[in-house]
């Protein structure tokens, strides 16, 4: 039984991307398949959103962005993540982190 | 990086816009690709694949838009878009953007070029520390009059005045430069050491006066401007404890002034030397100095003036100069006052009327955008029924008026720089501070902020009306809506309009009668074909009186060869030139009050050459020499107030000189002469030879005429005196005829300003009528049309819009006469000659406004009148 597919939670997308980004380059539509294939299905992403992502994030300088032919044999606009790009993940890995443990710790506290 | 990543991508995006939205669709068209292939993978039949792929990208033109919307530089590209658009709008209505931009330019212009001229002499402190400090003192006569002070009552209130940190004297002075190969005469002034001091200036190099050597018979030193220093010295400054040759005396330079110093007290003074003056002269008591004071910290001009008069009186009571009238009244007043006296008046009228056009600039406008409101309401309805947004509509038109403001700023700018120098050069000779007239930003800036809100507010009215109304409604019945309450707005301005134009041409008509008036009144001579100049004589060779006379005979003889002169005479001192050299006169058996006359000690052709008329008597001939008995002439004025019934011929009198001295015998009296100026009235005067007169001038004035074109004359005369001896200087070149007029040099100024505002108000109001009322025909013309359909013939609706525009125009001018009767008391002191409600300039101004109006409303409804119903009503 699949889950219920959601929306990326508000605020995570560019972390998601940044992540998925830091395993391998991809171009738009690759990046997608992948979110909603490691969070089996759980997030769903808007294509609008993913790609205006690409644009503030390339302007932040965190991706560069390379027009690439594909396996398939066609072009696509590959991302790959900077070196800065690499340190905002961490940056917003270790403060994502941070926060669910901290919303975990409440929601397990007994009255 | 980032940051440079934002500018580079951003302009890049901006400066290719068309690959930047290729890159984007390229990619939304490779995702839609993607996912295809992928709904393909899965089995789906190519059509079903295609419609899973764009269900799950959406609406993709949105998403092309939301890409492309980010990033700063799309604010940019809608900006750009607006202006790209707003440069349309207005290169499509070229008429209406040239009038808006040159209302605009003029008013800025306008105001600006005043108040920057303004500024600095009226409102500007002067330009020394603590300026706010520094006040004349002065000796008021019995009448309010002005009289020189004294060096004797200098020297007494510098002594007791506690009112005053330090006070000084000055005197003119205008030694000529003898050590060089040209000599030259400068202007200067001597001062007591006190001078500098008491202005807070300090010399950049060498030093101050010491007041240890303003003393009689102290060091001969001078302290000289930067410009003379630079001019004469090669800017040399090494030159502090050289000398410099003046007048045959060597002076040491002990100082030369900061570049930056403007002596107002003197404007044109280059070199300032010690007065060392003395009790022990008998000049100490004589009228010639003028006295400035720096007032101590706190103390005001009124406390300073009570202290001033009691010790003034104190003073007199004890040492009893002769030249002192007890009645006389001391009072200081502030510098700044003092400075500006002359000129005030006048300028305040000047800053108000460049208001008023001013005001009509924001009028016109106010009323062309209203116009053009109405004529874009239906485009506005359009496009908010087409679904533009408020803010969209406002922003778009807010582009437009702001381009408009900056166009005309723009424009109002150059207008106000050669206003400026305009008015530099325009400015009546010796008004204080010129040199201080620069573009005034603030000025400008008030310019510009003024008419841009009036630009903005009345701009965005149609989008505001868009916005509020239905645009179903705007839509259909836009065209229908006539005259209404905008309507009655225009018509309001229209007629404030007339009326500022008519006061402002009301009073440039009372100042152009005055001027007329000046020039009519006679002055007692003819000032045609007279060429005058002044020679002067200069070092110790002419010490004695004797040589000095030989000299000026030996010149006037020189310049009688020269041919193609008629006749030439010297004098002491010349009509209207600013001279003014008066002397008390006291008839025998007079025992009371003396005359205050002017005096001309004259070569005896002076009457022929300046052709003035005797009344009775004789004139003065050749045997009125040196030994043989002393005669004078007498003005028909001072003839009438002194012997007002019996013959003044033979009567004797006494002038100047020493009380054991001869009297004078009157032998004649001549016509009245202006001497000070045209509109002045004192013109009781006294007429000797120069031989016979007590002393022989250093400076006389040459009157020369010709009856060919006399200035031609100018070198070969100047070459003729120097052919006596080509040392001394000779000044003042000018046709009798140019020191006239420029006698008016200020009211012909102001009278430039006034006609050009006036000739401002007047295109602007018509301007603005032509507007209201061709806005009206074109907003009417279904109106029109179903008149004339309905049998109206062309006469009836020329007639009607004709009266309606006259009717305008009719209000105006009431009010504006109403207005012109108030606002000319500020201007009386100004007019000569005429009333301030004179009825001809009314007359004339109102005729001239009306035939003016009538011509902008006549082609608007000639046009109304040649609409063709059947036309019209097809279009509606």
């Amino acid at each position: 039984m699949n889950e219920p597919s959601t929306d990326v939670i508000q605020g995570t997308l560019d972390m998601l991307i940044l992540k998925t980004l830091s395993l391998q380059p991809l171009h738009g539509f690759g990046i997608a398949r992948r979110i909603e294939q490691i969070s089996r299905g759980v997030f769903k992403v808007n294509p609008g959103s993913l790609l205006t992502a690409f644009q503030r994030l390339e302007r932040a300088a965190w991706l560069d962005a390379e027009w690439r032919q594909t396996e398939a044999g066609r072009r696509a606009k590959y991302y790959k993540l900077t070196r800065a790009g690499r340190k905002q993940l961490d940056e917003e890995t270790a403060d994502w982190t941070r926060r669910v443990a901290a919303i975990s710790r409440l929601l397990k506290a007994e009255a | 990086m980032s940051m440079w990543r934002q500018v580079t991508r951003g302009l890049r995006a901006l400066t290719h816009r068309h690959s930047a939205d290729r890159d984007i669709a390229d990619e939304v068209h490779d995702y839609l690709e993607h996912a295809k292939a992928t709904h393909l993978a899965r089995g789906l039949s190519a059509d079903a694949a295609l419609r899973a792929a764009r269900l799950e990208l959406g609406n993709i033109t949105s998403v092309n838009e939301q890409m492309r919307a980010y990033g700063w530089e799309n604010m940019i590209a809608t900006l750009l878009a607006d202006l790209r658009y707003a440069a349309r709008r207005l290169r499509s209505t070229p008429a209406f953007t040239t009038i808006v931009v040159l209302t605009l330019a003029i008013g800025i212009g306008a105001t600006t070029a005043i108040f920057s001229a303004v500024n600095p002499i009226l409102f500007e402190p002067l330009p020394y520390p603590g300026a706010h400090q520094l006040a004349m003192i002065l000796e008021l006569g019995r009448s309010g009059s002005r009289v020189d002070g004294t060096f004797g009552m200098y020297h007494a209130l510098s002594e007791r005045a506690r009112s005053f940190e330090s006070m000084a004297v000055l005197k003119p002075w205008g030694p000529t430069i003898t050590s060089a190969e040209h000599p030259e005469r400068l202007d200067g002034q001597l001062v007591s050491a006190r001078y500098f001091h008491a202005l807070g200036v300090i010399p950049s190099l060498g030093r101050d006066f010491r007041a240890s050597d303003d003393r009689l018979g102290g060091p001969k030193e001078v302290v000289i401007s930067d410009a003379l220093w630079r001019r004469r010295l090669a800017a040399d400054s090494t030159i502090i404890g050289h000398t410099v040759a003046l007048d045959d005396n060597s002076y040491t330079v002990i100082g030369v002034l900061p570049s930056g110093f403007d002596n107002v007290l003197t404007p044109a003074a280059e070199v300032w030397a010690l007065l060392q003056g003395d009790m022990s002269l008998g000049s100490a008591w004589g009228h010639n100095v003028r006295t400035v004071g720096r007032l101590r910290e706190g103390v005001t001009s009124e406390r300073a003036s009570q202290e001033l008069d009691m010790l003034g009186h104190a003073i007199l009571n004890e040492q009893h100069p002769e030249t002192y009238d007890l009645e006389t009244r001391f009072v200081a007043t502030p510098l700044r006052d003092d400075v500006t006296r002359a000129v005030k008046p006048a300028l305040l009228v000047i800053a108000g009327a460049v208001m008023l056009v001013l005001v009509i600039a924001c009028v016109n406008v106010t009323n062309l955008l209203l116009g053009q409101g109405v004529q874009r309401r239906s485009e506005f309805a359009l496009r908010a029924a087409l679904g533009a947004g408020r803010t969209r509509l406002v922003r778009q038109l807010l582009t437009e008026s702001l381009l408009l403001s900056l166009l005309g700023g723009v424009a109002g700018m150059g207008i106000a720089q050669l206003g400026v120098g305009a008015l530099v050069a325009l400015s009546p000779p010796g008004l204080a501070r010129v040199g201080a007239i620069h573009l005034n930003t603030s000025a400008f800036l008030f310019g510009v902020a003024i008419t841009t809100l009036i630009s903005i507010v009345f701009g965005l009215m149609p989008a505001l009306q868009a916005a509020r109304s239905d645009p179903q409604e705007a839509l259909q019945h836009g065209t229908l809506r006539t005259v209404g309450r905008r309507g009655r707005m225009r018509s309001t301005l229209v007629v404030a309009e007339v009326a500022i134009a008519i006061v402002l041409l009301v009073t440039s008509g009372l100042l152009y009668r005055s001027l007329n008036h000046l020039f009519a009144v006679p002055i007692g001579f003819d000032p045609s074909h007279l060429l005058t100049m002044e020679i002067q004589t200069v070092g110790h060779k002419f010490d004695a009186d004797s040589v000095r006379h030989a000299f000026f005979t030996q010149a006037l003889d020189a310049v009688l060869q020269v041919p193609g002169v008629e006749s030439a005479a010297l004098t002491s001192q010349l009509p209207l030139s600013g001279d003014g050299d008066a002397y008390g006169a006291r008839f025998e058996n007079d025992a009371t009050q003396g005359y205050d006359v002017f005096r001309y000690s004259v070569t005896p052709r002076f009457f022929e050459t300046m052709r003035l008329p005797l009344r009775s008597g004789r004139y003065l001939d050749e045997n009125d020499r040196g030994g043989a008995p002393p005669v004078a002439l007498i003005s028909e004025s001072l003839a009438k107030l002194r012997f007002p019934s019996e013959s003044p011929l033979g009567k004797r009198m006494r002038v100047a000189g020493s009380p054991t001295a001869q009297p004078y015998v009157i032998v004649g009296v001549v016509g009245n002469v202006k001497q000070l100026s045209l509109s002045g009235t004192q013109s009781e005067a006294v007429y000797t030879t120069t031989s016979q007169w007590h002393w022989e001038d250093a400076a006389q004035s040459l009157v020369i005429r010709s009856n060919g074109n006399i200035s031609v004359l100018a070198p070969t005369i100047r070459s003729a005196i120097w052919s006596v001896d080509k040392d001394q200087p000779i000044v003042r070149v000018a046709m009798m005829e140019d020191l006239l007029a420029a006698t008016a040099a200020q009211r012909r100024f102001a009278l430039t300003l006034f006609e050009a505002f006036a000739l401002a108000a007047i295109v602007l109001a018509t301007a603005g009528i032509y507007g209201v009322l061709s806005g009206g025909v074109a907003e009417r013309t279904r109106e029109i049309g179903v008149r004339s359909a309905l049998g109206a013939s062309r006469r009836d609706i020329l007639t009607l819009v004709l009266r309606q525009g006259m009717t305008l125009t009719a209000i105006g001018i009431a009010i504006g006469v109403l207005g012109a009767i108030a606002a000319t008391r500020s201007i009386t002191a100004m007019l000569f000659g005429v009333s301030r409600l004179d009825p001809m300039t009314y007359v004339t101004v109102v005729a001239l406004l009306g035939a003016v109006s009538a011509i902008a409303c006549f082609l608007p409804a000639w046009r109304a009148a040649h609409i063709e119903p059947a036309t019209t009503l097809r279009t509606e």
